[in-house]
This record gives structure tokens, sequence and C-alpha cells, in this order.
């Protein structure tokens, strides 16, 4: 079985390796360092890390502060608050200015599990995604959650990092991740699956069944949604018989608007869009919810079944 | 008397010149927002030209003093202030609100002098209050200078900085509060009141200081206070007149956001000669 690890924990530790070379790496949170583990940062860099408290606008128009006196700010509370309790302050404070501001939004999806509605930030990706300079990265396990913390912190500009509460199994190694560029997992032609964050999983497994079936699946991570591997996209719409998106979001706004954006203005094929439909969430385990919300790696195969119908 | 009668004399005359340009470049524009950048016109004239510790030719000097306008709608006024210091000539000032202009209609980071934007009320104590920690960081000795309108401090946000800019002892912080008592919609009163208003921010941790906005000496004085507190932050809460130096446009709201006419830009320039 596969190295399980939490995407908050490999933050966690990402940054304070971080911090050790780069002084000019400041980190804030509100109130949730424990669950977003930029509390390992705050015990080692006490100085250079900053809590306001259940106060999300204040944390992101300070971030904005600090960012323009040179700092390069990491700021973490839960998807939810991070993309809609502060959004006016993250487009008018951060991204107006392309300051150096990078939201690493922790909990978020479907698979934030028992806490239920409230709690699932199942809009974020689409809320982030239409303002101006913003880069948006989802990554699908633990070493892609380094990278894309490295990467964040090394580029000039806002960023939102999207990661998930529960553990999730590595798919990746550690040295193949390109910021901007789609990673093929697997080679075929029959049909595409592109998916994000922890549907990279269930997509993967998915295509395990399809094969062993003789359907040979392309899938593609699509770890980052901005800015966008259009190639890669319109390669897999040309040379395949059509798409699934997997993402635990909204079909609206998120993934697959990203893909439906590049599919039709440059080679309009089938797609199908496996995410939340027009719902909240609700309470339940992880598993159980992607179950209700035909999120798991056999609703996959029936897509794609469907699909080469 | 700390300052000498022709300091306040030589300040007053530059006020009333800022006031000049802020009423011919928002006839020129044809809209803007007058009321509320002739109340702060003394209080941020006084600031650029004998409190901050800037170099208008040297930008980025990292010792600098730092102003941010958390009511940027009242940018006429800090355009007229970064000409006026030397930011950029004032010809430029006669674009504002044009296509393509440095001078937009609030303020953004293409204006020299301008680090921030603002426009979105209630963010601008925060982005002061990194600003802030950001010096601490960096044990630079530098302050921060943020001015804020009275309706601005109805949003939340302002309340969450006031917090933390307490909580953590943020002395190299001011805040300038123009309480020229007027809101789009009618009086600060009778919109959402803000009263008490000192006891509000004595209770979130600040030390207070009540001043009349237009007078220069008292206004010297209350940021040389505010340069002495130790271990909290500071507000200058100043009394003012919204749309001062203007008969017409004092204590009018409908100057809050409208320009004024040929004529009445006319009659304005008259009573500011």
């Amino acid at each position: 079985m596969a190295e399980q690890l939490f995407q908050r924990d490999v933050y966690g530790q990402t940054l304070v390796e971080l911090g050790r070379d780069n002084k000019d790496i400041v980190v804030l949170d509100a109130d949730l360092s424990s669950s977003t583990r930029t509390n390992l940062f705050a015990k080692e860099f006490p100085g250079r890390f900053f809590n306001f408290g259940v106060a999300e606008q204040n944390m992101m128009a300070t971030a904005a502060g600090l960012a323009s006196c040179g700092k390069t700010v990491f700021l973490s509370t839960f998807a939810i608050f991070a993309s809609g309790r502060a959004w006016d302050q993250v487009r008018n404070s951060i991204c107006y200015n392309n300051f150096n501001v990078k939201i690493v939004a922790t909990h978020a999806g479907i698979s934030v599990g028992p806490d239920g509605a409230s709690h699932q930030a199942l809009e974020d990706l689409a809320l982030m995604r239409v303002i101006p300079n913003m880069n948006i990265i989802v990554p699908c396990d633990g070493p892609q959650t380094a990278n894309a913390i490295r990467v964040a912190a090394n580029t000039k500009g806002p960023f939102y990092i999207r990661l998930g509460r529960p553990k999730v199994p590595t798919l990746t190694s550690k040295n193949v991740f390109e910021f901007g560029k789609a990673q093929v997992l697997t080679e075929g032609n029959d049909l595409t699956i592109i998916a994000c964050g922890i549907m990279v999983n269930q997509a993967m497994l998915a295509v395990e069944n399809l094969a062993k079936k003789g359907i040979k699946v392309r899938l593609i991570n699509l770890h980052t949604l901005r800015p966008i591997d259009a190639e890669t996209i319109i390669n897999a719409a040309s040379q395949t018989r059509g798409i699934i998106v997997c993402e635990e979001h909204t079909i609206i706004g998120g993934l697959a608007s990203s893909i439906d954006e590049v599919v039709s203005e440059n080679h309009p094929t089938k797609v199908i869009r496996m995410g939340i439909k027009n719902r909240f969430g609700q309470s339940g385990d992880p598993s159980e919810l992607l179950k209700e919300y035909n999120l798991t790696s056999l609703d996959i195969e029936n897509s794609a079944q469907e699909l080469l119908r | 008397m700390k300052y000498t009668k022709d300091n306040l004399r030589d300040l007053e005359a530059k006020a009333k010149n800022i006031r000049r340009l802020i009423i011919r470049m928002i006839a020129k524009a044809g809209s803007g927002h007058p009321g509320g950048s002739l109340s702060s016109t003394d209080l941020i004239t006084a600031l650029f030209f004998s409190v901050l510790r800037h170099d208008p030719k040297n930008p980025k000097w990292p010792e600098r003093d730092r102003f941010h306008m958390s009511k940027g709608h009242c940018c006429p006024l800090w355009y007229a202030l970064l000409s006026a210091t030397g930011y950029f000539p004032e010809d430029k000032l006669f674009t504002l609100r044009q296509l393509g202009s440095l001078l937009q209609g609030h303020p953004d980071r293409r204006t020299p002098g301008i680090e921030s934007a603002s426009g979105s009320l209630g963010q601008g104590l925060s982005v002061a209050l990194g600003i802030s920690l950001a010096a601490r960081i960096d044990k630079k000795g530098y302050r921060v200078y943020v001015l804020m309108g009275d309706g601005e401090i109805q949003e939340g946000n302002i309340w969450e900085a006031a917090m933390a800019g307490a909580h953590y002892k943020c002395d190299n912080l001011c805040a300038i509060l123009d309480y020229n008592g007027f809101q789009i919609d009618g009086k600060t009163c009778n919109v959402m009141s803000l009263e008490p208003i000192v006891d509000k921010w004595r209770s979130f941790g600040w030390h207070t200081i009540e001043i009349n906005g237009h007078n220069m000496e008292e206004i010297l004085s209350a940021y040389e206070e505010a340069g002495s507190v130790k271990g909290k932050p500071s507000i200058i809460i100043a009394h003012t007149i919204k749309g001062k130096g203007v008969s017409f446009m004092e204590n009018v709201c409908d100057f809050h956001g409208r320009a004024p006419t040929q004529e009445e830009s006319q009659q304005a320039l008259k009573e500011l000669a």
C-alpha cells in the first residue's frame, strides 16, 4: 500500500525548511494554526509568525501590507474562509496589487467530512479563478504539496493553493512537478480523464480497472489551474474520444469549467463533468460522501463506459 | 508655542494651494470626491510637509515613513500632495480619471509614491498594520500613517485591524480619522452612528488624540504626541468640516462625490485665492 500523508503536514514542514533560508518569509494564520500546521513555522520562527484570531479579512489585508514591504507572505485558514469570507480583500488588497501573498487553504472540498456543509468549500476554485493575477495549484498528494509550496515561494505574485483535510496516498514522486504543466500519469487514446486534488487517486483506481477491460485511458493530473496548460488539454481533446473531468468542487467555475473553456474554443469534444452538482455538502465520512456525490472510482468507470458507448 | 507662526502660516498656505489643485483636478475630470478630500487636506498636508520622512527623489528609500490612504476616494488630495512634494510633475494631475492615466479614480500602484491600492473601504488599516509588522521584523525605525474616513470605520475589517494593532502593540502605527460627520447617504449620526467614538478606540487599546483637524498647531502636536507613545498604536480623531475651504461645499453632502461645474469651480478658486 502506498504511503499516506496529510498534505498540511507536508505544508507545515516545507514552510519551516523554506523559512530557514529565506528570511523574508512571514506566515499568518487565523486561529487554525494547529489544523493548517502553520504552527510548525510559528514554533521555529516566532518573530515571523502572526496569529490574527478569527478575523480573516484583517489577515488578508495585513498580508498585503507586509508584502508591500518586500515580504513573501504565506497565510492559511480553511478554504471556506480563505476564499469566501475575505474575497474582497483577496481581490483588492492582494491580487490588484499583484503582491507576493500565498494563500494556502486547507480543509477544502467535500472530503472535510463530518463538519458538514458550512465547512465544505465547494466553490473556492471558482471564486479564486476569476481574479486577475491569481495563480492556482491543487496538489494531489504529499510530494506535490511540497513542490507547490516551493514554487509559490519562488514565483512572483499571488497564489491560491488548495489542500484537503484527510490523508492522501502518495502518487507522484518528489522531483516530477512543473508549475503550469499538466502531468500525464497514464498514456492512452481511448478517452481522457482530467482530475485534481484527491480525485486524482479515485481516477487512478478507475484507470487501473478500465485497463483490465481493455480501455486505455489518458489520465491527466491538472494540478495547476492557473496558468492553465491548454496544450495538453487540446491534445487530449483531439487525440482521444472525450474527456471526463473529476473534482471535489462544484462543476461550475472550477476545473471542469477550465477544461470546457479551453476545449470549446480550440477543439470541441464531449466533456463529462464529475463534481458537486448544484448542491451543498453534508456530514459524513469522506468515503461515504464521495459515494453520495457520485465521485468514487466506480462512478468514474461508469462515466467512462457511458462516454465510449 | 512649539511651532513658529511662520511654520504654521507656511503650512496653511500650502494647504490652500493643495485645495486649489483638488478643485481644479476634479473639475477637469468631471467626477470625483471633493468633500472628503478637502476635509482631510490640512491633516495630510501637515503630514507630508512636516512629519513624514520621505524622499520623493528616492521613493524606495528603505527607511522612509509610509503613508496609506485607506479612504481611497479622496485620492485627489494624495495626488496633489505627491505632485507638490516632487513625485511627479503637476501637469499629470489634470489627467485624473482619464483612460491610461497614472492617476486612477481610486489609488493604484501605477502612481509614483503609491505603494498599495485602495478604494474598497475598510482594508487600509490592515495594510498599515502589515507595514508596521514588517518594520518590526526588519528592525526598522520607520513609522506608518493611515488616513481613514468616518463612514469607512463602519466596516467590520477596521475593527478586526483595531484589535490586532493593539494586540501587537504597534506603536509605530498612527491612524488619522477624518471625522467630518458625513457619508454618502447623509450625516453619520443618522446613517450609522459612530459615537462614542473616542471611547470605542480607547477600549480597543489605542492611544487617542482628539483635535480640530483644521488647526495646524493642533495637528502638528498630535503627530508629535503619537510619535512618543510606547506600546500601543495611536489614532488622531480629527474633527473636520466636509468640503472645508469652499463655502458652498461645506457640510453639503452632495459634494461627497460630485465634481463642481465650471462655474462652481471658478467660485471655489476665488474663495481659495
